[in-house]
Order: structure tokens, then sequence, then C-alpha cells
């Protein structure tokens, strides 16, 4: 079965259908945007120190080279009818077995084309910063060819035309992310990272994977365009389980609760992996994922309504821990956790979200990159120190890192005409729609979790580059070097203006209708104008108690002691406790429980004792091994009696 | 006296001569033992030959016969070597063969 006959379609309404046609043209070549990075990731591992001078360059070339690539075939779809963007490139036949058959093809939709903007262009300039960042590292190689692998693996991922070859790319990531976030692995606690990482994606690949046994079986054919065809004729039951699953696996990758764990050990990994992958790109697969399995979504409300709350919760979770670290690094991981609760959110609430879901992502992936080069270049420039206490009064002398992290902080605050302003409160609002508890608990939930933000991203920043200098003795703070302001500025950019560059003029909307449909507009239980103003006033009243509390006055050195919810959230509200009390001793008492049973029923009780029993019997014969020939002729003798005798009663 | 009783003179002999082997420990007398059995089967076969009126069961006690006095050589020979070796002619002495 060729995905070329199927009719495609990802039938939203059932009004709205799409087919996905034979790329031609320059579309046809869209496997380049894989091809390139993965050569730029094989030529420097394979190529070894020959590559020490001119590989990070290459591989920054290679990246860009996938962008351009990328432009072309989104510059042949504006040429296109709007039904007709959604484009297939089938590559060759992968598995064949039985009734699966599964082919290696890329589907080039607006959807996709969206991501590939945005991986390949911060991406790249992600490159180019850290040709400034990882200047004086002597690994600098083997750093650059694992970006150019993750480029390559997250390309796989959203341009992937069925669940199969998505998780192909989906491994890619979580293989990048391992390498890059234990980069300095001589360091154990880095080295830890990683593998708490890598080991809280299993749990979610388990699901990606179950999820896709159940579609096998109730569908027969993982490729997106059977599944979204069939999947109005699945029942509930398999439904809801694959709704739930593929939300397991989008909350390994996304860092969602319960298993957001690992995104804040994640920052030991160099800061540009840290924009990269751990805030613009691979932490928004999840959102990605759900988005893409709309058809199921849209058939099963309760898996929606979960993937909305766990949306929420993370949300609000994220906010909380980002309030209460210190670490630079860290409060931006706990805000990149809360925001992309927001998509989460945006995506559960059905179809009216997902735009707006998919627009924050690409303005988060922008103002959160943005922010945290700009935090790498702080640690450039206090000798990689990350402690937000003892930093202060930066502004003076980092004024362009200043100046672009300016930008991204009122982005994500929401301040108007910032990017965030156009896409968190679009989510907001969206909250606010529905019947029931919902929009109720969603709506404050967000428009509350937007106040939170304002607070600890002001905290953030005014801890940073405000107030007075805190330094250690030894720093001697400097503005970094042109290759990693530059990026920064290109990402501030952005940040002001993405917003309403794409979402008052309904850019964005239009382009990813033929994808997601033209929802019908729902009022909000609130009116908008109220909603924005109740939003900016959170928004105000956050970053004034910020600004009282860490700009206005003394901001300690030594974290003070704090209330036990502080306490909490500096150890990510207990989340590694939770899971050392109730996962991993439970677990280790299971497994000792194992061992012993192991060891004293199967191996000491059956296998001991009946060798045990074997070596007693064969003991007792072997006394019969006397050496006394008369013995020996007793037995024959007696032998010979006993076989004439059974002869003899025979006859 | 019919035949039969060469038969049991036979089985008499026999079971004398397997007594012989299992309860005395000198090797020559156990080895008249052995002597002892084989004469008795020669007997029985002899009586057998008789009794059916065929040549087989004497032919049978000569090639027994013959079996008898090549073992004797050998058996002779071994008991001569251990003897030499262990200086004594007690079958229950020789008992290596045990684990």
């Amino acid at each position: 079965m060729s995905v070329f006959e199927t009719s495609a379609g990802i039938a939203l309404t059932e009004t709205h259908s799409v087919t996905a046609t034979a790329a031609d043209g320059f579309a046809s070549l869209g496997w380049l945007m894989i091809a390139l990075p993965l050569l730029g990731a094989a030529v420097l591992l394979i190529g070894g120190k020959a590559t020490n001078s001119w590989g990070p360059m290459f591989a920054t070339i290679m990246s860009w080279a996938a962008f351009a690539v990328g432009l072309g075939v989104i510059f042949q779809m504006t040429g296109l009818a709007a039904e007709e963007r959604s484009l297939s490139v089938q590559l060759w036949e992968w598995v064949s077995a039985g009734d699966l058959s599964v082919n290696v093809g890329l589907l080039l939709d607006p959807l996709s084309m969206v991501f590939v903007m945005l991986i390949t262009f911060v991406g790249s300039l992600i490159h180019v910063y850290s040709l400034g960042y990882m200047e004086h590292d002597p690994d600098k190689r083997r750093f650059f060819a694992y970006l150019n692998l993750f480029i390559a693996a997250m390309l796989i991922l959203v341009l992937a035309d069925s669940y199969l070859v998505l998780f192909v790319g989906w491994e890619g990531v979580g293989l990048a992310s391992y390498l890059l976030i234990g980069f300095w692995n001589w360091n154990p606690a880095y080295a830890t990272a990683a593998n708490k990482a890598f080991v809280v994606n299993r749990i979610g690949d388990l699901g990606l994977i179950t999820a896709m046994a159940i579609l096998f079986a109730t569908v027969g054919a993982l490729d997106y365009a059977t599944v979204n065809e069939s999947a109005s004729s699945m029942s509930q039951g398999a439904l809801l389980a694959v709704g739930l699953l593929l939300l397991l696996g989008a909350c390994g990758k996304s860092a969602q609760f319960p298993l957001q764990s690992w995104l804040g050990d994640a920052m030991a990994g160099p800061t540009p992996v840290s924009a990269l992958i751990h805030a613009a790109t691979m932490v928004t697969a999840g959102v990605y994922l759900i988005a893409r399995s709309q058809a199921i979504y849209i058939e099963t409300p309760d898996a929606r309504v979960v993937v909305a709350v766990v949306g929420a919760i993370t949300l609000v979770y994220g906010a909380i821990v980002g309030c209460a670290k210190d670490d630079i690094k860290k409060a931006l991981a706990a805000s990149t956790m809360s925001q992309i609760g927001y998509m989460m959110l945006a995506v559960g609430l059905g179809p009216i979200g997902y735009t707006f879901a998919i627009f924050h992502l690409v303005t988060h992936g922008f103002f959160k990159a943005g922010m945290f080069l700009g935090a790498g270049s702080v640690m450039h420039g206090m000798k990689n120190r990350v402690d937000m206490r003892r930093f202060g009064g930066l502004s003076r002398v980092m004024k362009v890192t200043w100046i672009t992290f300016m930008m991204g902080w009122l982005a994500i605050l929401g301040v108007p005409p910032f990017a965030g302003f156009y896409s968190k409160d679009k989510i907001i609002e969206t909250a606010f729609v529905g019947e029931g508890w919902q929009p109720w608990v969603f709506g404050f939930t967000a428009l509350i979790g937007a106040g939170i933000t304002a607070f600890y991203m002001s905290r953030l920043f005014f801890m940073t580059f405000q107030g007075k200098a805190r330094w250690e003795d030894d720093q001697h703070p400097h503005e970094s070097p042109k290759s990693m302001t530059v990026p920064m500025i290109i990402l501030a950019v952005g940040s002001v203006s993405l917003g309403f560059i794409l979402g008052p003029t309904g850019i964005l909307e239009n382009w990813l209708e033929p994808v997601f449909g033209h929802p019908e507009h729902h009022e909000p239980v609130l009116a908008i104008p109220l909603i924005i103003a109740l939003t900016l006033t959170l928004v105000a009243l956050g970053a004034l108690l910020a600004y009282f509390m860490y700009w206005k006055s003394e901001v300690a050195t030594e974290a003070p002691e704090g209330t036990a919810i502080t306490k909490a959230a500096r150890r990510d509200l207990l989340q590694d406790d939770f899971n050392e009390v109730f996962l991993r001793k439970p677990g280790e008492g299971m497994v000792t429980m194992l061992v012993a049973t192991d060891r004293d029923l199967i191996e000491g009780g059956m296998v001991g004792k009946t060798t045990g029993s074997l070596a007693g019997l064969s003991d007792l014969l072997r006394r019969t091994q006397n050496g006394f020939v008369r013995s020996y002729a007793m037995t024959m003798l007696a032998g010979i009696v006993v076989i004439l005798g059974a002869v003899w009663v025979m006859q | 006296m019919t035949l039969v009783a060469y038969i049991y003179l036979a089985t008499i002999l026999f079971t004398i001569g397997a007594l012989v082997v299992l309860t005395r420990r000198n090797t020559i007398v156990v080895f008249m033992g052995v002597e002892l059995m084989l004469n008795a089967t020669n007997l029985a076969l002899v009586t057998f030959s008789r009794m059916h009126g065929t040549l087989d069961g004497q032919v049978y006690a000569l090639f027994v016969m013959v079996v008898a006095a090549a073992e004797v050589v050998v058996g002779l020979a071994i008991i001569m070597s251990i003897f030499r070796a262990r200086r004594t002619a007690s079958v229950d002495d020789s008992n290596l063969l045990k684990l």
C-alpha cells in the first residue's frame, strides 16, 4: 500500500479535507533538508581530528543550507493553492512485514514547514552563536557534530509522514539531547543529568510505542493519512488509549507533568544546547505530536481534557519553580516548562487552540532561545557563574546582552506589542472558551500563570541586569564577541516583531488553515477586553512586585531560608523526592525482592534442591563403587539372576 | 539315573563355585571358584547335548575349555604381577578401583 494511493487527508471537520500530492519541482528535494545536516554530522564524526579546523564552520554551513532548502520549499508552496500545500516525498519502502508496510516518506505541509523554519533558522543562529561560545573548548568539533545530528533528527521528526518515521526522529533527538547534556561528561553530575534525561524520556517513549502498537492493531497502518482517515471508525476505548499514550510520549519529550523532572538537570549541557534543544525545538516536539494527531484527539474529548489538565498543571508548576531558582539557567528551564504547559493547554482545548499553540511555540522559540543565549552571554562574561544572587548591575557592562534580553523578557511577559502578547494572550482567551467548569478552571489557571510568569521573569531580569553589582571580587564582566551578539540581536528582533507580523495579520492562521481547518469562532465566557485587561494587570502586578523585591531592595548574596513553599520550589516542588520515595524506593524494593526470590526460591530452592538431591543420590550410589571385586561379582550375579528371573516370569 | 541328575549336579557345582568367588579372599581360591563355575557350565552343556541329541552343547563345552585355558594363563599372570607389586594375594587389598 502506498501513500500515493491513499487519499490522505487530515480530515478535521467534515467539510474539510486535504490530500497530500506527490511533490514535484524543488519540493521533491525536500529530503536534502535532513541529508545535509546528517552529512555534516557524519563528516565531523568520521573525519575526526582532520576536521578540527574547518568542521565547526562546515556544520554551520550545513545547517544554513538546510534552512535555505526549507525556504525554497516554502516559496514553492506559497505558489500553490491552499488546499494543495500538502506535499509528499516518498523515499523508499522501509518496513514490509506481513500486514504492516511503512514507507519512508516526508510530508511537507504547512504545519511541518513552520517547524522546519523554526528549527533550521533558530538552529543555524545557535550554530553561529556556538562558534563564539565554544571557541576555546577542545572538543568543539564533536559539539558541532552533535548539533548537526540534532538538527537532522529533529527534521526527521517533523517531516515524517508516519508515526514510525516520526519515532526515528523522536529517538534521534533524544540521543542528541543525551549526548549534548552530557557533553562535559567528565563532570559526574552532568553525566548523571544526561542519564536522567534519557531514562525519563524512555518512559515517554514507551507510551509512544504502545500507542503505535494499538494504532497498528486497530487501523493496520502507521502513516498519518490512513490513521487520520480511520480515526473516526476506531472504538472509543482505543481512541482514548491512543490519546493518553501519545500524551505520555509528549509528556516525556516536552517535560510535562509528571515527567518534567529531567529538564532542570538538563541545563548541565552547554548553554547553546539549552537554548536550541531544551527551549526552542526538541521540548516542543510533544506539542507537535499532539497537534499532528489532532484527528485522534478530535474523536476523544476525554483525552483532550487530560491534555489540557496536564498543560494547566505544568504551567503553574513551572511558574512556581521558576520563582525560587537562583540558577539563571534553571529558572529559564522552569519557565520553558511553564510556557510549554501553555501550549499543551492550547492543544488540549481542541481545534480552536491548535493555531495559537503553534503560534506561541514559534514566538517562544525565538524569545526563549534569545534569553538562553543572553544567559549564555552573561555566563561567558562572568566565568561560567550561574548564581543570579552574584550578578546584578550587568546592564552597564553588557549593553547588547541587556537590550536583547530585555526584548525577550518583555515578550514573555506579554507586554504589547511584543510577541508574547499576541501568542500567549490568545491562549488565555481561548482557555476561557467552553462550557461548564472547564473555561473557568483553565482560564484562571492560565491567567494566574501569566501573573506568576511576570514575577519570576522580572525577578530573573532584575537580579541579573539591574540593581547593585554583587559580583565576586575576581569578576570582570565584558560583552561577548560578535558571533554571539549578532544571533542574540536577530532573535531579539524576532521577539519584538513576530507577534504583530504573524498574529493580527492572520498570516500564520491562514498558513495553517489547510492543516487545522477554520474553527468556528467561540465567545469566551468573559469579554475579551476584560481578559486582556486582567492579564495585563496581573502581569504589571507581578513585574512591580519583582521590581520592589529585587531591584529597589537589596538582594542577599546568600539565599535566605525561605518558607516551606520556597524550599520545596527550590527542590523542584519535591519532584525528585517524590520520585525517590514513590518510584525509586519501591522500584528498588521490588528489585531487591526479585533478587531475593531468585536467589532463595529459584536458585536456592528449586535449582539448588534439585542439584542437592541429585548430589545426595549420587553420593549414595558412589558408595557401591567400593573397589572390592567380590561385591562387583555379587552385583553381576544378582543382575543375571534378576534378568533370568524376569525372562522366566515372562515365559 | 536320569540325565536331570547331571543338571542338578551342575547347578550345585555352579553354586559352590559362585559362593567361593563371592566369599573367599585369596585370589587363587577365587580363581578356582571361577574354574568350578566354568566346569559346572560345561557339565550342563554336555548334559543338554545328550538330552537333545545334538552336538551343539559339546562343541560349546570345547569352546569354553579353550577359552578357560586362555583365561587361566592371563588370570595367573595378573595374579602374579599383583602379588609382585603388592605382596599380597587377597582380592580385598586390591581395591584401588573406587572413588
